[in-house]
């Protein structure tokens, strides 16, 4: 037997007593049942089995330490009303705010923060990680690593202002129909209808073909996509509002649309917004990301998560995981805004779990 | 009165009870201590202002914590068991078989989906007590001696096509489908019509006197609990303010506040007549109007509202009350007939009047709950007809807004800058008070203002109105179906039935005989403070006609 198993069972046993004696039941629980699984485990695939679930439950505990301190870390510098909010937040949606603001950082610094390029060929094709590359170089031999920071940008960007594109049609549009109901509310919900009925990514590929594959292209195309979704739940969420006594009220004393829009409505209607506004920019991410994935999005050389996965994709036959670096980049940001949603769900709708 | 249960076995034993509730990450005291005990056939009305923890004691006595509050001290002895340490399984089998609640809203109670007698025999054969035929026989029983018109067949409709008394009626029959000990009515009635509040209270007192079961009776309205109870006890923050046989304790309130919930309705004030000759101020005339592709809401509907009066519009719920008010601020714009405002016909719609003729005529809403903006500040809902009326900015505005909040007896400085939702209700309802008056109106209609408020901040509520009147020179039309808040403050009566005026006139020679059927109706179905007052109107009305009442 190993050193590493001798440890690792002293650990979890040691664990598990102290859980016991500090009477944290549910813990106990949880490190003893890993104890006895670890048995099991330890004879059917050896020591390799132990050291997984050692890494494992070593990357969950850092991450759940990162996101504490991350946490405290907000809620230390925040002002005092938001720092009472955080404080409720739970550790997932500290995670998802941890990784979101490291996306950020690699995103605005790019430039600083990559050592090469983003289309500076510094190495031959595929070459493997060394000292200056982090990650190895792609199949031109270009920098996967500043690769990977340069597609925080431009792919997170995009999807960025798509989705706000989209939100901001989808918004206007609702809170109009619902503010003034008879045929606009009609035409404007047919016309959503139409686009929805319109199979998403048909729908972009027809655009990208006609006008071609620019930038601007693809934000009216994916905004046009996703409007029609914000439009009903703005509608149905200022539905709701708009029946209430105080815009009767408003409406009496005379006031415009616009003023019942930005004053009455809208101050009701944001959390549901901003939660919709998350989970939106993760299908926009998707959508942006598969379009790249098929070609159709942002052109080389400019680096982006979806054409990375694909250009790279050979690699996969010959056991590399270089290709999936990308793909997990968009799986780690797509998982942190929904922690993120999640939460602001909980705290607007009083959703238990 | 209670001499009669000292010899009574005690059915259920509370000592000491302390409930908490969790808020802002720490709990809470609601219920600080109170002991009650009540005997088997006795029956307990427990009286208090909301938030008193009238309801969280009630469903304690089942054993029963709301969601996010805990019961942290004391004991609840259900006939010799426990109920704070009792299992979940042991409560279970307890609830529905021996006791049963009765809440506020059947309408919202009651499963939409499934037929009143199916809901009816569920906890019976639950509990196998009977097989489902002889549950549904003795539903049927139950539904006569509840005076629920057509027993045998009404048990078969789906809750939604039975009236909203004969529901409550229904639930009644409900929670005495497994002949429980102990039943819990939570505010049964005070949802419904005063006609309709008669059959239910009668039918409950009946049924309660001859299966003697024991019940708690919440309400807030002090006459209901004089007819209905043995004892009562009166609550206040969660502490027991004291507690007496009924009749000892409305003939000899000890207490302060017991006093002063029963002044409440000694609000008085003096009659206005109508000034000769002038012209109305607001002339209703001969309006027709209907909801779209609907019936008929208002059949020719007139009357006048004199400059600086109170004209009350009472009747029961879908009598047209409130769609006046929407002919009138001109949301629903009437068929036929119109609306003259100091002899001139106004727009019918409200998007055709003028800046001047929509200041003119404000109103003031039920539920300051929705009638206020939850997510904008107190300064700004007060602020914004000042400004968009009257132009008022910067410092005029502050002032204004300053001067409103002193009117209304909130102090600006305290509250200039808060969010509805920080506020009481009562404070709310000053609120929409003020929001109106801040538009410098000459009419305002105040539609049920009080009856979601407790009465002796309804009674506040009352006593601000009619000190603006005075001061402002305001009329009022006064859209309530509580008679005893006409009492105190109309000047002029209007009684509609089925979108009718059944009977108009000024107030002294209203509340004399000789009445319309239908106001004599109205007025003898308020409950008054003498405990006899049900039963010798049920006397005079003939007990067994009681239970038509509502289909007049």
């Amino acid at each position: 037997m190993s050193l590493f198993v001798i440890i690792y069972f002293i650990a979890l046993v040691a664990a598990s007593c102290l859980a016991a004696y500090y009477k944290q039941r549910s813990a106990f629980v949880l490190l003893f049942s890993l104890t006895l699984i670890s048995f099991v485990l330890g004879i059917v695939g050896g020591a390799g089995a132990l050291r997984f679930v050692a890494i494992s439950a070593g990357l969950l505990a850092f991450a759940a330490g990162v996101s504490y301190c991350f946490r405290e870390f907000l809620v230390v510098i925040a002002p005092t009303a938001l720092g009472k909010e955080l404080k409720t937040a739970p550790l997932t949606a500290a995670f998802g705010m941890f990784i979101i603001f490291t996306y950020a950082i690699a995103g605005i610094f790019a430039p600083w923060i990559a050592p090469f390029g983003e289309s500076e060929v510094i190495a031959s094709a595929f070459a493997p990680a060394d000292d200056t590359m982090l990650l190895g170089a792609d199949q031109l031999g270009r920098d996967m690593f500043s690769r990977i920071i340069y597609g925080a940008r431009n792919t997170v960007g995009l999807a960025l202002s798509a989705t706000l594109a989209a939100f901001f049609m989808g918004a206007f549009a609702g809170l109009l129909a619902a503010t003034r109901g008879g045929w606009l509310d009609q035409v404007l919900g047919r016309a959503a209808d139409v686009i929805m009925a319109i199979p998403s990514l048909i729908f972009a590929l027809l655009m990208l073909s006609i006008f071609g594959p620019q930038v601007f292209v693809i934000i009216v195309a994916v905004a046009i996509i996703y409007a029609p979704r914000v439009f009903r739940l703005t509608r149905a969420v200022a539905g709701n509002v708009v029946v209430m006594d105080y815009i009767e009220a408003a409406k009496l004393r005379g006031e415009k649309t616009g003023y019942l829009i930005r004053k009455e409505i809208l101050p009701n209607a944001t959390a549901p917004l901003v939660a919709e506004f998350g989970l939106e920019f993760c299908f926009v991410f998707l959508l942006v990301a598969g379009l790249s994935f098929l070609g159709l999005g942002i052109q080389p050389p400019t680096a982006d998560w979806g054409s990375m996965v694909r250009e790279n994709a050979t690699l996969i036959s010959f056991g590399e995981i270089t290709p999936l670096i990308p793909a997990a980049a968009i799986a780690l940001l797509t998982v942190a805004v929904n922690f993120v949603v999640d939460w602001m769900l909980f705290r607007s709708s009083g959703l238990k779990e | 009165m209670s001499d009669k249960f000292k010899n009574a076995p005690v059915l259920l034993k509370i000592k000491d009870l302390r409930i908490e509730g969790y808020s802002e990450e720490t709990w809470v005291p609601i219920i600080k201590g109170v002991d009650l005990t009540l005997h088997r056939g006795e029956v307990m009305g427990l009286i208090g202002e909301s938030g008193a923890g009238k309801s969280t004691i009630g469903a304690a006595a089942m054993g029963f914590a709301r969601d996010g509050t805990r019961i942290s001290s004391g004991s609840i002895e259900f006939d010799g068991m426990e109920l704070t340490t009792a299992s979940e399984g042991e409560k279970r089998a307890l609830r529905g078989a021996r006791i049963a609640y009765v809440a506020q809203s059947a309408a919202a109670s009651f499963n939409p989906a499934h037929k009143i007698i199916d809901q009816h025999t569920e906890a019976p054969l639950h509990y196998r007590i009977q097989k489902r035929l002889a549950a549904q026989e003795d539903a049927m029983e139950l539904y006569e001696r509840l005076r629920l018109p057509n027993p045998k067949e009404i048990g078969f409709r789906y809750p939604h096509q039975v009236s909203g008394g004969q529901l409550q009626r229904a639930m009644t029959a409900m929670a005495m489908a497994c002949r429980p000990d102990l039943i819990i009515f939570d505010e049964p009635t005070t949802a419904l019509d005063v006609t309709t509040q008669i059959e239910v209270l009668a039918a409950i007192r009946d049924i309660v006197d001859q299966f003697n079961t024991a019940a708690i009776y919440i309400t807030h309205d002090l006459a209901v609990v004089a007819q209905m109870a043995d004892t009562i006890k009166v609550l206040l923050k969660g502490e027991e303010v004291e507690q007496a046989p009924t009749a000892e304790m409305l003939d000899n309130p000890q207490e302060e506040y017991t006093k002063s919930l029963w002044a409440v309705r000694s609000f008085q004030r003096p009659q206005k007549a109508r000034p000769q000759g002038a012209t109305p101020l607001v002339s209703v005339q001969h309006v027709d109007a209907s909801y779209t592709g609907g019936d008929k809401v208002l059949d020719d509907v007139s009357f006048d509202i004199h400059e600086g009066m109170t004209v009350a519009v009472v009747g029961e719920s879908g009598s047209g009350k409130s769609t006046t008010a929407r002919v009138i601020t001109g949301l629903l714009p009437p068929t036929q007939g119109g609306v003259m405002f100091k002899g001139e016909a106004l727009p019918p719609s409200y998007k055709d009047r003028t800046k001047d003729q929509l200041r003119q005529a404000q109103m003031i809403y039920q539920m300051a709950d929705t009638a206020l903006n939850p997510k904008v500040r107190i300064s700004e809902i007060i602020g914004r007809p000042a400004q968009f009326y009257s132009g008022l900015s910067g410092t005029k505005l502050k002032a204004r807004v300053d001067e409103l909040l002193d009117l209304i007896e909130l102090e600006p400085s305290k509250y200039y800058n808060r969010y509805p939702p920080e506020l009481s209700g009562g404070q709310k309802q000053r609120i929409g008070i003020a929001r109106a008056l801040a538009a410098e109106p000459s009419f305002i209609i105040c539609d049920e203002v009080t009856s979601a408020l407790d009465q002796l901040v309804a009674e506040g509520i009352l006593k601000l109105l009619d000190r603006l009147q005075r001061e402002l020179n305001l009329a009022y039309m006064f859209i309530t179906h509580d008679l005893a808040t006409v009492r105190s403050i109309a000047d002029e009566v209007v009684v509609m039935q089925h979108g009718r005026v059944v009977e108009a006139g000024p107030k002294d020679v209203m509340f004399t005989p000789p009445h319309h059927p239908y106001t004599d109706l109205l007025l003898s179905s308020v409950p008054e403070m003498d405990p006899n007052w049900l039963t010798t109107l049920l006397e005079e009305r003939g007990v067994d006609n009681v239970g038509e009442a509502a289909d007049v």
